[in-house]
């Protein structure tokens, strides 16, 4: 039989016994919605976890330092596994060609430098010494600024600085006044003297200053910037990211000012008084966190030690893999048992239909047909039964997510999207509820295809 | 062997050939023989009705010539191939393509329409969407149902239901018709229009038509061949001259006021 026959044949029988046929078909749908709430709530949560530590740009990036003796970045991080095979004088300076090397490289979205220096701001005729960190432009993309009282930095070259609440509270005891009010920034500005620049200084002591300080003058310099916004917490804190800064301001503005580095005392002793500018370290970003692995490789190829939290985000991954495992078990259980209920509603239609299997026989349907036609109409209940509880279950987690708002609003908290039904788990639960349908259809249709045709016509 | 051949048939060939045919059912410990060693050669359109009592094993060997059933021994060579020996598929696809079935209980499938089920052997032998619609009125019309077509079964009288299932048996053009006690579940005036009915398709369609019935008079007149048969044995094989016949079917047709091919007086 054709299988639009067939299809037809079957959804009209579904049709004939459309109560028990549709309370069947309603069980498969409450397994499939409890499989897709428990998933959803699964699935969400790991969405969840996964944005809140894509903000704090750890895990889709990779960072840079150079081979040269540094340990971590500021000294602070773990030691690069492969300092041991570089000399430190051979190995290649973190420098603006290095730095469009990485840019080129596939799956990089950005490369920025770290550029953190300490600062004295000027308010109200009053100083406060603080730390002054650049942000990249795309972090206003990774939600660092979610909660900020103002607004972001206007544009990736605006004279504009983003204070943590924390400092506000020391320049205003109302902090949110400040937005749109300047600071200026008192800050030491890198130099470089040449060796000719020396050689024709005429004082001699001016000489011996300029060479007691390597060859790099240290000039104090002031920006004004308008104070965008503030933000409360210290935006993607941790190894490499952002934190440590009190003060923010665009990126390229951090570098247009120069401003001194702590390496660049170290470069400058180790070129022997001719270096070039380098960076401290590079933040190499990335497509996705997939993507860390092959870009820290191309990078090390390169010359350069990296470190990434990628072993972290495997970790991650695992639990929630874990998580998910156990929620689908649970959420299994009750598709289960529907399944159970559609083995029990077609072995009772096959004692009804029983005759009726005769009758198709004795026209000259196959063992096939017969077994197909039992097949589509439980593949037919479980299709429809995974989209209702698709449906049911997207509901459900839905009404938890808009419970769970309630509450943590009530908290002060803001509310959070704990329930996701993404298409693949759709698509799987339905694909999931087919399945198992035609898996509890196994038993009946074979036992309606082996019906002997006398016997089954003689039955009353 | 007498026979009533259609033009053109081969006359020397039996459609149908059953030697030494056998059909045994296990109940418990007892072994129970419902079809004892019948041999029976049947030609292409040939009336032939099975008389015989009720245990007679005469429904029993129209199944296994039906390929309904499996004989326990013995060969059925219908068109050359025997059915005793054909794969499970191959049987499925003889009673689709050559075999018609009409049962006493008419057996139509209550939850569709007459013209339902009359469309579903053209749905199992996969016939095309356009041509079925056709061939549905046609065998409608011809057993002078075309105006009931939307009906369920519920909905028709028996005498209805039993040509509603006769069209069902001819709409893919079989050709061996079998009837199983077309007339035991009817009154005498339907019978009797059923069985005018199976007449006419045997004369003019030139199908063979095998009917098991335990009404001796019946099978006189309309038959042109009667094979007897008691506890499963072939007692009795006997042919009916065409004359008698047609003078039975006439003096049948009198009698109930009915004509192959007009319409029906009224629902029964």
């Amino acid at each position: 039989m054709k299988s639009r026959d067939l299809t037809e044949l079957a959804l009209r029988n579904l049709r004939e016994a459309i109560l028990r046929n549709s309370l069947t078909t309603l069980g498969v749908a409450v397994g499939v919605a409890s499989l897709v709430a428990m998933l959803s709530l699964g699935v969400g949560l790991q969405t969840l976890a996964s944005q809140r530590l894509n903000k704090s740009g750890l895990f889709d990036a990779v960072f840079v330092t150079s081979r040269r003796g540094m340990r971590g970045m500021n000294g602070e991080g773990p030691r690069p596994a492969s300092t041991k095979t570089a000399k430190p004088e051979d190995a290649k300076p973190l420098d603006e060609p290095a730095r469009q090397q990485f840019e080129k490289l596939a799956n990089v979205t950005e490369v920025y430098p770290q550029v953190r220096f300490l600062t004295e701001v000027r308010f109200n005729g009053a100083s406060y010494s603080t730390n002054v960190l650049g942000l990249p432009d795309s972090s206003r993309a990774s939600g660092t600024f979610d909660g900020i009282i103002g607004r972001a930095f206007s544009s990736p070259t605006a004279d504009e600085a983003i204070l943590q609440s924390e400092f506000a509270k020391e320049l205003s005891p109302q902090p949110a006044t400040l937005v749109g009010k300047d600071i200026t920034l008192r800050y030491a500005q890198r130099h470089e003297t040449s060796s000719a620049d020396v050689a024709n200084e005429k004082d001699i002591d001016k000489q011996m200053d300029d060479l007691m300080s390597g060859g790099i003058s240290i000039v104090s310099r002031d920006k004004k910037l308008r104070i965008a916004g503030i933000i409360d917490s210290d935006p993607s804190a941790g190894i490499g990211g952002f934190g440590g800064g009190r003060v923010f301001i665009p990126l390229r503005v951090a570098e247009d000012l120069h401003a001194a580095q702590p390496n660049d005392v170290q470069e400058f002793v180790r070129a022997g008084g001719s270096s070039k500018p380098t960076y401290m370290a590079l933040t190499v970003r990335v497509k996705s966190p997939k993507d860390v692995l092959k870009v820290e490789e191309a990078v090390k190829k390169m010359g350069f030690s990296t470190f990434s939290l990628l072993d972290a985000t495997r970790s991650l991954r695992l639990v929630f893999t874990v998580f998910d495992l156990f929620l689908g078990l649970f959420g299994s259980l009750a598709l289960t048992v529907a399944s159970l209920g559609i083995i029990n509603t077609l072995v009772m239609a096959i004692l009804e239909r029983r005759r009726e299997i005769g009758v198709l026989k004795a026209l000259g349907a196959t063992d096939r047909d017969v077994r197909s036609l039992f097949f589509a109409e439980a593949g037919a209940m479980g299709f429809l039964g995974g989209i209702s509880g698709v449906a049911l279950g997207w509901l459900i987690g839905a009404a938890l997510t808009w419970g769970t708002t309630i509450y943590l609003r009530r908290q002060d908290l803001p509310g959070v999207k704990i329930s996701y039904v993404p298409w693949w788990l759709a698509a799987g639960a339905i694909a999931f509820a087919v399945v198992v349908s035609l898996l509890a259809g196994l038993y009946p249709a074979g036992r309606a295809a082996r019906l002997n045709p006398v016997e089954a016509l003689r039955y009353e | 062997m007498p026979s009533n051949q259609t033009p053109g048939q081969d006359s020397e060939q039996p459609l149908i050939q059953a030697q030494n045919v056998s059909r045994q059912y296990r109940l418990g410990e007892a072994v129970i023989t419902a079809v004892n060693d019948v041999s029976l050669d049947i030609r292409a359109g040939e009336f032939l009705a099975l008389l015989g009592s009720s245990g007679s094993g005469k429904s029993t060997f129209l199944n296994l010539l039906a390929g309904l059933d499996r004989p326990t021994s013995g060969a059925i060579h219908v068109r050359g191939r025997n059915l005793a020996a054909i794969d499970s598929v191959e049987l499925a696809r003889y009673r689709r393509d050559t075999v018609g079935m009409v049962f006493q209980s008419f057996n139509l499938l209550p939850r569709m329409t007459l013209e339902e089920n009359v469309e579903l052997p053209l749905r199992l032998a996969e016939v095309d969407r356009n041509e079925r619609e056709g061939r549905v009125a046609a065998a409608l019309e011809h057993v002078r149902l075309g105006a009931r077509r939307r009906h369920r079964p519920s909905e028709l009288s028996g005498g209805e239901q039993q040509r509603g299932a006769l069209a069902r048996a001819l709409v893919n053009r079989p050709a061996i018709l079998f009837a199983d006690e077309p007339t035991g579940n009817l009154d005498s005036v339907n019978g009797e229009q059923i069985l005018l009915l199976l007449r006419e398709i045997q004369s003019t369609l030139g199908m063979t038509v095998i009917m098991v019935t335990h009404e001796r008079p019946l099978a006189e007149r309309f038959a042109n061949r009667i094979a007897v048969l008691s506890d499963g044995h072939l007692v009795s094989d006997t042919a009916q001259t065409p004359q008698n016949v047609a003078e039975q079917t006439t003096r049948a047709s009198v009698g109930t006021g009915f004509q192959p091919g007009q319409p029906s007086a009224s629902k029964s």
